[in-house]
């Protein structure tokens, strides 16, 4: 089985905890034509990272890279999700069942239904025991 | 007036000069004939022993600076041998590296006896309880008061410095009259007792504070004794010249320095001549008598002014105003002298963090609070919160062991601290005096 085409490049960003910083990353991505399909902000004492994932990783890394920003590529998953109640309980039970841990996960709910991000220790084991286990992986083509 | 020693404090002008000129005179040919470190500085600035004529030819001698401490680290600059030392005290320098004090017995003396003086002139003696809540240790204010308050037969409450509550509930048990600290602490002390629901001026016998180590203003000096019902006395010295040494006495109209024992001279920092009577500018001083480690025109950094006329309280020997600023970037924090210099140092070995920094000095409560801003490195972003608190605590560690006082550590985005040209602002100092 090919795990690599299920494996998702997000763009992680370093951004102070000040106003405008979300601002300024929003700004270079829309300059670029960049469009954002799912975020996140995690939000530590004085600083954040900003988590998205993008139609063109490689291009808003460069992008904000040569505006300063500090910039880094993580690899995540993506899961499908009945967008109706129990639809989280679904594939949670089902990562949990396969003794998967989450380091931190982010969703979203748009036209074809709801998706679960996840960034998981052992990615490449994590999607063969969740294809296993009966729920659905989103290849990487879908983003990007 | 009480005088702990009469015949010096009330000497005349005139024969205080006599025996400055004859101290310095024999310091001189001593360090000239066994000092390998000042003989070369004499050669260097081409002066003999023999051009000290008179007490104003002290300006012909060469100057001393914090660095020659450090250069000379540990102990290549002392002029008594291990043997012959009964302490170390030990204090930060200007690039992590720290600079070693060593006293003689009579060191220890000299620096008591000064104390002594100073204590009973600002009205303490036997009977008087003195708190010490400066730190002991490394650090010279707390054996160094510890020493002097009993030299004048009061009782000493060793309490050191932190556990504010058990302080303030010994002070109430034992009866503390006077206490010595730094300015901000006992303002502190003032909030946590109020919190208490203990009143310094109307709960216990505080009479007296002892207050230095920082620089502090006439207002606050004000605030304190109406707030706490004290008479509130500066206090001055420098871990160099031995540690905490004068104080004001009880006129509070600057503070002694006892011309046996030192010679001030105020000069323009950039002329390096002396200023006219009455002008500010830099304190030099020279310890007429150390023994382990003389300080000749020691280049303290501090700016003040000399005022030479003879006290209300009859004592001769001139008094420095306050201090009102510094010619270097140090900084005071809770106590302890830092220089953006040991941030500096102490960010270069850690690889996570660039170069950069800024230092933000704020007054949270009576207590300083110091932040330090460093810019995260591209290569030790890796997008987990946890990584990046690591590295926060890393550098959190790393400065508190080379400041030995505790910073806040930020980190900002890679570019974002600004860069300057030449005098770089490194330090934003919120604190107003």
């Amino acid at each position: 089985m090919d795990t690599q085409k299920f494996i998702i490049r997000q763009i992680s960003i370093f951004s102070e905890n000040r106003p405008g910083r979300l601002a300024a990353i929003a700004h270079a991505l829309g300059e670029e034509k960049i469009n954002i399909l799912a975020f996140s902000i995690a939000e530590a004492n004085g600083f954040g990272v900003v988590r998205a994932l993008v139609d063109h990783p490689e291009k808003a890394h460069d992008k904000l890279q040569s505006l300063g920003f500090n910039v880094a590529f993580t690899d995540v998953i993506a899961v499908q999700m009945r967008d109706q109640p129990g639809g989280l309980y679904d594939v949670a039970k089902i990562l949990g069942d396969a003794g998967i841990n989450i380091e931190y996960s982010y969703a979203y709910s748009g036209k074809d239904g709801a998706v679960l991000i996840l960034r998981v220790d052992q990615v490449e084991d994590a999607v063969k025991k969740i294809r296993n286990s009966g729920a659905t992986l989103i290849e990487r083509t879908v983003f990007h | 007036m009480v005088c702990w020693d009469p015949r010096i404090e009330e000497m005349p002008k005139a024969d205080l000069e006599r025996m400055q000129y004859k101290l310095l005179k024999s310091l001189v040919y001593r360090l000239y004939s066994f000092s390998p470190f000042y003989h070369d500085r004499m050669k260097e600035q081409k002066v003999h022993p023999d051009d000290i004529k008179e007490l104003s030819d002290v300006k012909k001698l060469p100057f001393m600076f914090k660095r020659d401490l450090r250069d000379g680290y540990p102990d290549k600059i002392f002029t008594a041998s291990q043997e012959d030392l009964v302490r170390y005290h030990v204090s930060s320098g200007t690039t992590g590296k720290p600079t070693v004090v060593g006293y003689t017995q009579n060191d220890i003396d000299l620096w008591t006896t000064s104390l002594a003086r100073a204590l009973t002139s600002a009205g303490l003696g036997r009977g008087d309880v003195i708190q010490v809540s400066y730190g002991y240790g490394l650090f010279t204010g707390g054996l160094g008061l510890h020493y002097g308050a009993e030299r004048i037969g009061a009782t000493v409450l060793p309490t050191s410095v932190g556990n504010t509550e058990r302080q303030i509930e010994l002070m109430q048990d034992l009866g503390s009259t006077a206490i010595a600290c730094t300015p901000s602490y006992l303002l502190h002390m003032g909030e946590v007792a109020e919190k208490m629901g203990i009143s310094i001026k109307n709960d216990t016998k505080l009479r007296t504070g002892i207050l230095g180590a920082e620089p502090w203003t006439e207002g606050m000096r004000n605030r304190m004794q109406d707030w706490l019902g004290i008479k509130a006395y500066d206090i001055y010295g420098t871990s160099e010249l031995s540690g905490p040494m004068f104080t004001d006495c009880a006129e509070q109209k600057g503070i002694h320095i006892w011309s046996d024992i030192a010679l001030t001279e105020i000069i323009d920092p950039k002329t390096e001549e002396p200023v006219g009577p009455g002008e500010k500018g830099e304190l030099t001083i020279t310890i007429l008598k150390k023994e382990a480690l003389p300080m000749i025109r020691y280049r303290i950094g501090d700016i003040t002014s000399i005022d030479d006329s003879v006290c209300p309280c009859g004592r001769t020997h001139p008094r420095i105003q306050r201090i009102t600023g510094r010619v270097d970037d140090m900084l005071i924090i809770r106590g302890i002298n830092v220089f953006p210099s040991q941030v500096e140092y102490a960010l270069m070995g850690i690889q996570e963090v660039g170069q950069h920094f800024q230092i933000v000095v704020e007054r949270k409560g009576a207590l300083d609070d110091m932040l330090v801003r460093v810019e995260l490195n591209k290569e030790a972003f890796s997008d987990k919160i946890t990584d990046i608190m690591h590295i926060r605590q890393k550098v959190e560690h790393r400065l508190r062991n080379s400041l030995n006082v505790m910073a806040d550590v930020e980190l900002v985005e890679p570019g974002s601290l600004p860069r300057f040209e030449g005098k770089s602002k490194k330090v934003i100092d919120k604190r107003s005096l």
